[in-house]
């Protein structure tokens, strides 16, 4: 693979928060690629540290939060390092983010137009007015949005055109990578089948590359071409969603996918994966799922397996891939 | 009842009461560990400790060292003192005031008192609130509206020009003043603060879930609104003390209380004798200032550092 | 169907609420939350109602537990003594009455009191029915905590919610609505807030304590998914009607009505090889706000035409085999 390809490369990230009680390691270690034009999924339950990534990745981090190692390389420039100033250039303009609530991330005070105008003067100085105005038009109609309500106020908006106007802020000063962050859960299913359908296109049509965070798989089955299984702060497996929906290798995939149920095919019984989610302030030693693992040996307990790559382009972390004893 | 199949477990019966105290007792804990990591709280904590051992150690003086006739805050007279107001001595020292008493008894005789009216208008305000507001969150309507106008009404007439009419009418003394104050911030805008908190309580779902239970108004508001209304009730208790000390001694300094003694009262005796404005008294005038000061500062200090253990969104982290 | 074995018969139930009433003057304009359902659910089955936020499933539920009184219908519960009418209910015959039916929300974090201990939230209903001695309802409780899998029991007894986490706190609320052993639980979304991983075992949970206390659920939730393994049959609401009702597994692969057609369709599924069908309804949901007489799904119908604009809302007709669906165009 050259440069030029992978537009995102995060190796080895490692953010904690520091709490009262010690440190969280939100993610641990975590390493992906993001190809030009594709999108990826991230998938895992709450805490499972898949939004602590997408912050990373805009650098918008919690005051107690720190990456602690490991790079983010955008368009082959590692941010880590990088100063808020320098983060002007990239954030918004390379890397931009649609949040998990709509109602949060626009201001009830002003316009929709005025907020996504503020963002565009900060980061494209240069821009005249009319054209602003024309591009704020062209967003709206690309976001599915009648542009005559752009001088509108967020509350005259529904749940769903919300939605669609904070995508349309997040692709204002156009840019390559678009983190949706649960962008339609809060949302009904048939709005968000439109949302969803309207981001596949607009990331084809525009080239984009997105990252979509959910916790519900069927979306992501539906919006990605790779995903990334996340659990208690580690990337577990990361494939083509082909791979990961009907070969998945780890055991809490492969648990995942057989406790989902769905609406289709034969209703097959649901499989309980007994226990919960680990506490990040005191993970258990060696690979943090065995204490829920079916196929879990003394190995398990007692070292951390490596994040590798098993068959072309599918990496497992896990001492028994696809469940086989060793 | 049904199928008795499972052992029943008799651990904890036989020491429910217990249980329950080593509850308080942990959730105490948990709450102190938050409220020391408040500079600000545990210097107000500190200051009030301070008052408190003064408060005690007043009437251990009497009986010890302090004879009655020299030192007694109200009719002590010291014949070996030729002039009063006499400044700071090893006999006195504070000073006497202009009628021959010793500054220093005065001010830790009427910290008692103000501790005394402090507490006594924050419970009856506290008492006050917390059922008025829980009622009118919960009820609503007409309940809610006269409670409301009510606290308005009370609001918009200002406490001290009112307790100085009050105080024309009748000189009132420590205890009426207490009552007052305790009943004009209980109907007041604390009502309002609890009230706009039972209207976000009285909505959590485990209202809902009491009433499916069984639950009558009375066991709802009792059991669940007002324990989730206890914690702030508490926090504008500290603020109420703060208000009723600076009151009194408002009015004491006009000379509008029926109190033996008090700090408002040694400033109004400063004042009554020409000694206010004076540099070379500063005996009579900085202790009870300062203290007034102090301890007002000090229960505000604590409210903050309370308020912070109470609602968890201040918090640092 | 035979009045046999029904043990909540629902006849012609509306809900209004007001808009803009003020103290003194009366509202003109009402929101028609639920209007005109009416639903048998059987003893021992489960009905799933499903919809979209606002179609009226949350407000049917809090009828059916009185949380809400209707404005209009009757909600015949089936005694050993004959029917009773929840909605006319009041007082001690309301409050015995509490013990037969039952509820369970959606948020675990906020439908537990946070100042009490789980034994005082779960001993709640029998201390507030005062049933049995002191020494009993512990028993009781300890014995229903071990039922919902929270073991070793006495260790939760003295602990408070925020100790506890999500799927936790939803088997405390699950032991609490179950303690008084009710005929009838309304579960409102019991499971939207918990993690797959946990969401499937309090699912299976809640079937086998079906089974167990003899309950009948209706489960009220918006994932289509879940209701089917949750529910024998299913209705599917729209703006405060039943549109189509069925045995789960008919509706979901035999769909009469547009909107239950829009809505299946609309449901993403983990399979990345599986194609949907395109969703072919348009506009998105308003508010039963003072609604003309004609079907509630007409704005957004592809098959409305002349007749659907000037009929009334079409009624829930059997289509055979149970399967009722309202609309003219079936």
């Amino acid at each position: 693979m050259s440069m030029t390809d992978n537009i995102l490369e995060v190796k080895n990230l490692t953010m904690h928060y520091k709490t009262r009680k010690g440190p969280v390691y939100a993610v641990d270690d975590v390493s992906f690629v993001v190809r030009r034009g594709e999108s990826i999924g991230l998938v895992g339950e709450s805490g499972c540290g898949k939004t602590s990534i997408a912050l990373s990745l805009m650098k918008l981090l919690p005051d107690n939060a720190e990456i602690k190692a490991g790079e983010i390389h955008i368009n082959g420039v590692d941010i880590v390092p990088l100063s808020e100033r320098a983060l002007r250039d990239i954030r918004w303009k390379q890397i931009s983010m649609v949040f998990q609530a709509a109602m949060n991330s626009l201001n009830p005070v002003y316009t929709v137009e005025d907020q996504i105008k503020e963002a565009m003067h900060y980061h494209l100085p240069r821009m005249s007015d009319e054209e602003m105005n024309s591009k704020i038009d062209n967003l709206f109609r690309m976001a599915g949005l009648d542009p005559a309500m752009k001088s509108q106020y967020p509350h005259q908006y529904s749940g769903g055109m919300r939605q669609r106007a904070v995508v349309a802020m997040a692709l204002s000063c156009d840019p390559n990578i678009v983190i949706a962050d649960e962008p339609t859960t809060a949302l009904d299913v048939i709005v968000q089948d439109g949302l969803l359908k309207k981001m596949r296109e607009l990331q084809r049509q525009l080239n984009m590359s997105m990252i979509y965070i959910s916790h519900d798989i069927a979306v992501i089955a539906e919006v990605s071409e790779r995903v990334g299984v996340m659990y208690a702060g580690k990337m577990v497996e990361f494939s083509t969603t082909v791979n990961i929906f009907h070969h998945p290798m780890h055991p809490y995939t492969m648990a995942l996918m057989s406790a989902f149920p769905s609406i289709v095919g034969e209703k097959t019984e649901l499989v309980v994966l007994p226990g919960e989610p680990p506490d990040l302030l005191d993970p258990p030693p060696g690979c943090r799922f065995h204490p829920r693992c079916p196929y879990a040996t003394s190995i398990c307990k007692e070292k951390e397996p490596e994040f590798r790559e098993y068959e072309e382009g599918h990496f497992v972390a896990c001492w028994h891939p696809g469940g086989e004893q060793a | 009842m049904a199928s008795a199949t499972i052992q029943p477990v008799r651990v904890t019966r036989s020491a429910l009461w217990r249980m329950r105290l080593e509850l308080f007792w942990r959730g105490l804990k948990t709450n102190w560990a938050l409220f020391s990591e408040n500079p600000i709280g545990l210097i107000g904590l500190g200051i009030i400790l301070f008052f408190g051992l003064l408060a005690i150690l007043h009437p251990i003086l009497m009986h010890t060292v302090w004879s009655p006739n020299i030192y007694d805050p109200v009719s002590g007279f010291d014949m070996q003192v030729p002039i009063s107001p006499s400044p700071p001595s090893l006999r006195h020292l504070l000073g006497t005031d202009p009628l021959g008493r010793d500054v220093l008894s005065q001010l830790m005789y009427s910290t008692r008192y103000e501790f005394g009216l402090g507490i006594l208008s924050a419970v009856i305000t506290v008492v006050i609130a917390t059922t008025v507001g829980a009622f009118s969150a919960y009820y609503g309507g007409i309940i809610d509206m006269f409670f409301m106008r009510l606290a308005d009404l009370v609001i918009m007439v200002p406490l001290i020009p009112i307790l100085i009419v009050l105080a024309a009418f009748n000189p009132v003394g420590m205890i009426e003043l207490g009552v007052v104050i305790g009943l004009l911030s209980g109907f007041g805008g604390t009502t309002i603060v609890i009230k706009s908190q039972g209207l976000a309580v009285k909505v959590k779902p485990y209202i809902e879930a009491a009433r499916i239970a069984g639950g009558g108004d009375f066991h709802i508001i009792f059991s669940h609104m007002v324990p989730n209304l206890m914690p702030l009730s508490l926090l504008y208790m500290m603020f109420v003390v703060t208000g009723a000390i600076f009151s009194e001694a408002v009015l004491s300094f006009f000379g509008l209380t029926q109190i033996k003694m008090s700090w408002g009262l040694m400033i109004n005796t400063t004042q009554v004798f020409g000694y206010l404005l004076r540099f070379d008294t500063w005996y009579l005038l900085i202790p009870a200032s300062l203290a007034i000061t102090l301890l007002c500062a000090a229960f505000y200090f604590v409210g903050r550092a309370l308020d912070e253990v109470v609602n968890p969104r201040l918090r640092q982290r | 169907m035979t009045n046999n074995g029904v043990l909540v018969d629902i006849k012609h139930l509306s809900k209004l609420f007001p808009m803009g009433a003020g103290m003194f003057q009366r509202s003109k304009v009402f929101v028609h939350a639920v209007s005109d359902v009416s639903l048998r659910i059987r003893q021992g089955e489960s009905v799933g109602l499903v919809g979209e936020s606002g179609c009226g499933k949350t407000t049917t539920g809090k009828l059916l537990t009185r949380l809400l009184d209707p404005t209009a219908g009757s909600i015949d519960f089936q005694t050993k003594d004959g029917p009773v009418d929840i909605a006319t209910l009041r007082g001690k015959a309301m409050k015995r009455f509490r013990r037969r039916v039952q509820m369970i929300f959606q948020d675990p974090y906020e439908s537990l009191n946070p100042r009490l201990t789980i034994n005082d939230t779960v001993a709640e209903p029998l201390n507030v029915q005062g049933i049995g001695s002191l020494v009993e309802r512990e028993d009781r409780v300890v014995q229903l905590l071990e039922s919902v899998g929270l073991t070793p029991a006495h260790s939760f007894l003295f602990r408070y919610p925020h100790e506890l986490s999500g799927g936790q706190r939803q088997r405390v609320a699950i032991a609490r609505a179950l303690v008084v052993n009710p005929n009838f639980v309304v579960a409102d979304e019991p499971t939207s807030m918990l993690d797959v991983s946990v969401r499937t075992s309090v699912m299976q949970l809640m079937g086998k304590l079906a089974d167990e206390f003899n309950v009948t659920y209706l489960y009220i939730t918006h994932d289509i998914a879940v209701a089917r393994y949750m529910s024998d049959r299913l209705a599917v609401m729209y703006l405060g009607k039943i549109v189509e009702l069925g045995d789960t597994e008919e509706v979901l692969h035999h769909p009469l009505h547009p909107y239950t057609k829009a809505l299946l369709s609309a449901v993403p599924v983990p399979d990345p090889l599986h194609k949907r069908n395109p969703v072919v309804i348009k506009g998105q949901v308003s508010k039963p706000v003072n609604p003309l007489p004609r079907c509630r799904f007409y704005e957004r119908c592809p098959l409305a035409d002349k007749f659907c604009e000037t009929h009334d809302h079409p009624p829930l007709e059997d289509h055979g085999s149970g399967h009722y669906v309202a609309c003219y165009h079936v």
